[in-house]
């Protein structure tokens, strides 16, 4: 059976029709505050229930339970906080119960009951969810380039922001309407930021034996210079997923949300994310998330011992490579041979062949992925 | 720092079933008898949740929904 939404609730919190129109004049007289791209797509996230049962940015109960607990003031598993910061000059004479015009670039994004301004010390938010205080760890870095308070409450999205791929967005509304009608009752969710490989492949088939349904779901919109664009991934995984899979077992949708490189903490994020999706099961990667070497590689499989009730069963599975004696893609747990016979497959040189315009061995990586990358001009993202 | 960490309060349970607990959890990874107890509550609370759900979508939003899947060629 599709997954039941996190804390048993599929939020929505955007606002249509005549309620929209409502919200859109008040919003002309109220108080406003302007938002940067990270913190509206949070505000898209928690509107379309990706976030359930979150319904706003946190209180200062519920963002110190997760920052210390790892779970909501409802006792529920959540790991990352998801918050919203603002200067005091910025907030002017907004005080606690007022409603609060969220802006984005000056127009409109959503309307914000404000239950709640608190002071918060990022150091040891830093401490508790990155395990580090080192500026040098980009997580830890944006954390520090925060504003100095945090204003929690409840939101109503009226506008969206713009998205160039809006044909491939899905909302967990969407995805569980979706799997319910294609019969799938067992679903596994795959997080992904890259171009597809055979390691890549290898893992997701290798889950998707044991289940309906197969949702592919990279994480879009924020990249940074060297990393492929949106539109390579996707045109990627439609090429694997044409001529690699048989109809009707994948999803591929695209999801815009931060990515926060919490290690351990963001799998269990991740997860979260995806039960509401609708998916039962989530594959897990060795270092999942992970940045540097601030995490163990197995970290991100540990932390999962800590939630009975996370609602979403992981799925550990290990990287594959190919076997020359083996003949064909294994991992460690299956193929005893040793590192002579195997080619490991680096995303790094993968990056690198593609952007010299040379086709990858296909121990690597599909002929037709790697034709789909190279039929762009440009498949990286420019500095 | 510990007023900031989760709050606790005390349940009652026999004391044949605590010192059975204790038993259990020497030499795992469980450090009391609360913790394991914690541990084992929230699973089955999870569980019992779960049963109680239903999809809040009226049949209007399911339309809706099911227009854009097939536009989207995803039906
Ligand atoms: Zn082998």
């Amino acid at each position: 059976m599709v997954s039941k939404p996190h804390g048993g609730r599929l939020v929505d919190r955007v606002a249509r029709g005549r309620r929209r129109e409502l919200l859109l004049d008040e919003a002309k007289e109220l108080p406003r505050l302007e938002v940067g791209f990270d913190r509206a797509v949070d505000l898209e996230d928690i509107a379309h229930g990706v976030y359930s049962p979150l319904e706003g940015f946190m209180v200062q109960e519920d963002y110190l339970h997760v920052l210390y607990d790892m779970r909501l003031s409802t006792d529920h598993p959540w790991t990352i906080p998801i918050v919203l910061d603002a200067d005091p000059e910025e907030l002017g004479d907004v005080r606690e119960g007022d409603d609060l015009a969220l802006t984005h670039r000056g127009r409109v994004l959503a309307v914000m009951r404000v239950e709640e301004i608190y002071g918060w010390d990022k150091r040891e938010y830093a401490r508790m969810v990155y395990k580090t205080t080192d500026p040098k760890h980009p997580g830890v870095a944006k954390i520090y380039g925060m504003k100095e308070l945090l204003v929690g409450g409840p939101i109503d999205l009226v506008d969206e922001l713009p998205n160039p791929l809006e044909r491939y967005t899905l909302w967990p509304a969407e995805t569980r309407v979706l799997f319910r009608e294609r019969g799938w009752r067992r679903i596994v969710g795959f997080q992904t930021r890259n171009v597809p490989h055979l390691g890549h492949e290898y893992v997701q088939k290798a889950a998707l034996t044991f289940v309906d349904g197969l949702f592919i779901n990279p994480l879009v919109g924020w990249k940074k210079p060297g990393d492929y664009r949106d539109e390579v991934i996707l045109a990627a995984y439609e090429a694997l997923v044409k001529h690699y899979y048989p109809r009707n077992v994948v999803v591929l949708a695209a999801l815009r949300m931060n990515m926060r490189y919490a290690g351990p903490r963001e799998a269990i994020h991740h997860a979260i994310v995806r039960k509401n999706f609708g998916c039962t099961h989530f594959i897990v990667g060795r270092d999942h998330a992970g940045v540097g070497d601030y995490y163990g590689p197995y970290e991100a499989w540990e932390i999962f011992q800590e939630f009975p009730d996370l609602g979403i069963t992981p799925l550990f599975i290990r990287e594959a490579f190919y076997c020359r004696k083996c003949g064909g893609m294994v991992n460690e747990k299956v193929c005893p041979h040793g590192d002579e016979h195997r080619v490991r497959i680096s995303g790094t040189k993968l990056r690198e062949m593609l952007r010299r315009g040379e086709k990858p061995p296909k121990t690597m990586m599909r002929p037709e992925v790697a034709e789909a990358v190279m039929s762009f001009d440009n498949p990286f993202v420019e500095a | 720092m510990d007023e900031r960490k989760g709050k606790y309060t005390t349940v009652s349970i026999p004391v044949t079933l605590y010192n059975r607990i204790k038993k259990l959890i020497e030499g795992t990874g469980f450090t009391s008898v609360s913790q394991y107890v914690t541990y084992v509550l929230r699973e089955i609370v999870a569980a019992h949740e779960e049963a109680r759900y239903e999809e809040p979508f009226t049949q209007e939003d399911k339309e809706r929904i099911l227009e854009r899947l097939r536009r989207l060629g995803y039906l």
